[in-house]
């Protein structure tokens, strides 16, 4: 692999989160509504004196311009200022949430794409059986589904009906002290339906994806070879097919990121997974400046990241593209 | 002497009533809670989130029984003399703070002068003009004036007892590192706080007073979602459910066997539901005009059918279960001709056009009552046009900024009428971009004069009747019309023996709540 090419990557990625930051800091500001007011409120009231006092505690009497000036600078520095309402580093919080927020989306993200590919698979071997017809359903229901609908509806199902998963929070309270294996079943048990519920919409994106590019490759030349060769039908569909129906499976994938993540801050809400979901949530409407600046940063720090690791992987995937630049 | 009685009386009465239970040692309680607090040191802080952990981190000099009467908590006894103008707290020996420090005189006088100069509520010790600590176990606080809400301000939930080694370094008070790591006075101490997820404490060992608290362990779930916590309600994931106020909520928990249901301990906190008036506001600022409103509005409508009759009506500035709530005070019953003829003389006979806002909360208590409003009033011609605001601060910038006619809000009492209500109609108290002061830029001297006099009275009988005629002069202006009280209830395990009740419910030391079995 090209060296250079990676560098261009990374410094085109520098370049695009700089971006992020200022537009972030710019859009944020637009909305309606003085943090010091809320903080006031939160207090219980206040009088001029506070609030000024507050205002002047979090630079918010400065020129906007001088503010984003502060603030991008001490990004340079890996500060991420202090949250006006818990009055901790960001990167305190962010640090307690985004451990739970990467195990949600890449389950859902792993789940999507092992089930999807697999119903894919297994449709685009009878393009007009019944099962691909199930799929081709299954995907547009899945897709037109609101995550937060399916959520509730999982909620609603296995709180009453079927009790087998719990339905809220990571971790069960009483088990914090127990050992580290039934911890980490008790988390896993927990995750099963965020995760689906989350995977749920890729999930049929995956399988229709797979079904046509699966298509494609079955009427491609070398999979009528193979089959004269006498090779069994599975291998030459996972093997022989799969292999070449993958590539723009992982494009989609990589391009899906950035939607996991804006998706998974719908689930942990529903599900009151404690990831940066709920933490940015809550800031939009505290209007916690440097907590939703921080999430939004680390959120489009893991798409920017997603994206090149794509690049990378469709170059090793495809080797026809080794050399382009 | 008293307290010794005090002690024997109260020890009598938890042997009788006690007698014949099984308890269980130590134990964790989950309680679970939509709240999320900022922090955990309620001195720079006021609010319902961080009391709740705050009373259990910290001791505070005074604590309250189930009759509004004074007990001793870290004030082994007090005295107020004869002018009102001192008051002096003896404390208790032996006490000591989370890190083993000694609690003494001092660490009581920087408390209450930190409250003084950071809580937002100022009114609690205003008068207060210094205090003198002659030895390491006695406070003496001089007042500028008398203060009969005084002993009520040195409760839990307002007057937490810091520790001067900690707080006192210098730093600014309101975003002290500690304030998130407090070393507390308390039955429990701080073991783990993520914020805006949990809160877990642990029992102090070293907790003054012998035998308590009975818990090993309190742990604060907070729950962004109120039907995520209501499972965990019925799962049994967590015990407790205190400040729950829906009624659907209610309803759905009243069913479950193993769940008991109280309406007890939210007697100071007194959470008024209510609608305010921009009384500057040209349509709204006849009386006649607010008293039309007031007499075509139903409370029994809103109270029995929007809140399914989990919350009750209320009639006044100062909530019914307080000992200063005035029965007599007019009620306004429905009456569409009466408030028609006054809308006539007040020259709106042909209608008038009003907006109103609600702070964004539970749709119940907020949003439905603003749209029962609309569809009400328009039957004495007034075209309402509810004006819903997409978040807090948005709500918060149209009323402090008094852009609003008339606005939904809740209000809370804190147990004393100088702490919680006077803000309201005080005309000194008129702030703009502020909050819960008199956003209704309501004005009348013998309002100030009867709140400043009721201040100051320490006859608490001259103080009711004071108070009583406040109460008729607003309850006549109407710069408020106040509909209900907001139904807290708190839900928990009926295995608990002890839940928090008396006047301040959750937001008081839960030293003796324990398991039984």
């Amino acid at each position: 692999m090209n060296s250079a090419y990676l560098l261009r990557r990374i410094g085109y990625g520098l370049l695009l989160m700089l971006g992020v930051i200022v537009l972030n800091f710019l859009l944020i500001r637009l909305a309606p509504g003085d943090p010091a007011v809320v903080i006031a409120g939160e207090m219980g009231g206040a009088t001029e004196e506070m609030l000024a006092s507050i205002r002047e505690e979090y630079g918010l009497n400065k020129p906007v311009l001088t503010q984003l000036w502060i603030y991008v600078s001490g990004m340079a520095r890996f500060d991420m200022g202090e949250s006006f309402f818990f009055n901790l580093p960001v990167s305190q919080l962010i640090a307690q949430r985004i451990g739970p927020t990467i195990l949600l989306v890449l389950s859902a993200q792993l789940l999507s794409i092992v089930i999807g590919v697999f119903l894919g698979v297994i449709a685009a071997r009878n393009p007009r059986g019944p099962l691909s017809a199930f799929v081709s359903i299954f995907a547009t229901i899945g897709y037109a589904v609101p995550v937060f609908w399916t959520g509730i509806i999982l909620i609603i199902l296995f709180a009453s009906a079927f009790p087998i998963f719990p339905v809220e929070g990571m971790q069960s309270i009483r088990l914090r002290d127990a050992p580290l294996f039934t911890r980490v079943l008790d988390i896993a048990h927990h995750l099963v339906l965020p995760a689906f519920t989350l995977a749920i919409i890729y999930l049929a994106q995956y399988a229709r994806l797979t079904r046509a590019s699966m298509l494609d490759a079955m009427s491609a030349d070398y999979i009528r070879t193979a089959r004269a060769k006498g090779i069994g039908e599975r291998k030459i569909l996972f093997s022989h097919a799969l292999r070449n129906a993958l590539l723009p499976i992982l494009t989609v994938a990589g391009l899906q990121f950035g939607n996991l993540i804006s998706g998974a801050l719908l689930v942990e809400t529903v599900f009151n997974w404690p990831g940066m979901g709920r933490l940015a949530f809550d800031s939009i409407l505290r209007r916690d400046y440097p907590t939703i600046l921080g999430v939004l940063f680390f959120a489009s720090l893991m798409v920017v990241i997603a994206n090149i690791l794509t690049d990378f992987s469709y170059r090793l995937a495809d080797p026809r593209l080794k050399d382009e630049t | 002497m008293t307290f010794l009685k005090q002690i024997t009386a109260a020890a009598l009465l938890a042997s009788t009533t006690l007698a014949g239970q099984a308890f269980a040692e130590g134990g964790t309680l989950v309680i679970a809670t939509t709240q999320t607090p900022r922090h955990l040191n309620g001195s720079v802080q006021s609010g319902i989130a961080t009391a709740v952990p705050s009373t259990q981190i910290f001791a505070s000099p005074l604590r309250y029984d189930e009759n509004w009467e004074p007990q001793p908590y870290l004030a082994e006894s007090w005295e107020t003399s004869a002018d009102g103008l001192t008051v002096t707290l003896n404390l208790v020996s032996g006490a000591t703070f989370h890190d083993g420090e000694p609690i003494e005189a001092e660490d009581v006088a920087f408390s209450i002068l930190n409250t003084k100069e950071h809580h937002p509520f100022k009114s609690m010790f205003e008068p207060v003009e210094s205090i003198d600590t002659p030895d390491t176990q006695t406070v003496v606080i001089n007042l500028s004036k008398p203060h009969p809400a005084l002993l009520l301000a040195l409760s839990p939930a307002l007057a937490p007892v810091l520790p001067k080694h900690v707080f006192g370094d210098g730093q600014d008070p309101k975003s002290h590192p500690a304030n998130s790591a407090p070393v507390g006075s308390g039955p429990f101490m701080l073991e783990e706080f993520t914020p805006g997820e949990a809160i877990v404490l642990k029992k102090n060992p070293n907790f003054f007073i012998e035998g308590r608290p009975k818990l090993d362990e309190i742990v604060f779930r907070i729950v962004g979602d109120p039907s995520a916590l209501l499972i965990a309600m019925e799962n049994g994931d967590a015990d407790m459910y205190p400040f729950m106020a829906g009624s659907q909520e209610i309803r759905r928990l009243e069913k479950d066997d193993d769940l008991a249901i109280t309406t007890e301990g939210y007697a100071a906190v007194g959470a008024i539901n209510w609608l305010a008036f921009n009384t500057a506001s040209p349509k709204l600022s006849d009386v006649r005009v607010r008293q039309a409103i007031a007499y075509a509005v139903d409370r029994d409508f809103i109270t029995k059918a929007l809140h399914r009759g989990v919350s009750s009506p209320q009639r006044g500035p100062i909530i019914e279960s307080s000992p200063f709530f005035d029965e007599t005070i007019p009620a306004y019953d429905v009456d569409l001709d009466k408030a028609k003829a006054l809308m006539e003389e007040a020259g709106f006979g042909d209608g008038m056009d009003l907006t109103v806002d609600y702070i964004p909360g539970p749709k119940e208590q907020q949003q439905s009552v603003a749209e029962y409003l609309k569809s009400q009033l328009k039957k004495i011609g007034i075209n309402v046009t509810v004006r819903a605001a997409p978040d807090f601060p948005t709500w918060a910038g149209r009323v402090g900024g008094h852009d609003f006619e008339m606005s939904m809000d809740v209000v809370f009492n804190w147990g004393d009428p100088v702490i919680g209500v006077h803000r309201t109609y005080l005309s000194d108290n008129i702030r703009q971009g502020v909050i819960w002061s008199n956003t209704q830029q309501y004005a009348n001297d013998k309002v100030d004069s009867l709140l400043n006099q009721a201040a100051v009275e320490l006859d608490t009988e001259k103080r009711k009747a004071l108070y009583g005629e406040f109460q008729q002069v607003v309850a006549t202006d109407l710069p408020v019309y106040w509909i209900n009280s907001l139904p807290y209830h708190t839900a928990y395990n009926k295995k608990l023996l002890n839940p928090p009740q008396g006047i301040w419910g959750a937001m008081h030391p839960m030293d003796m709540v324990e398991w039984s079995e």
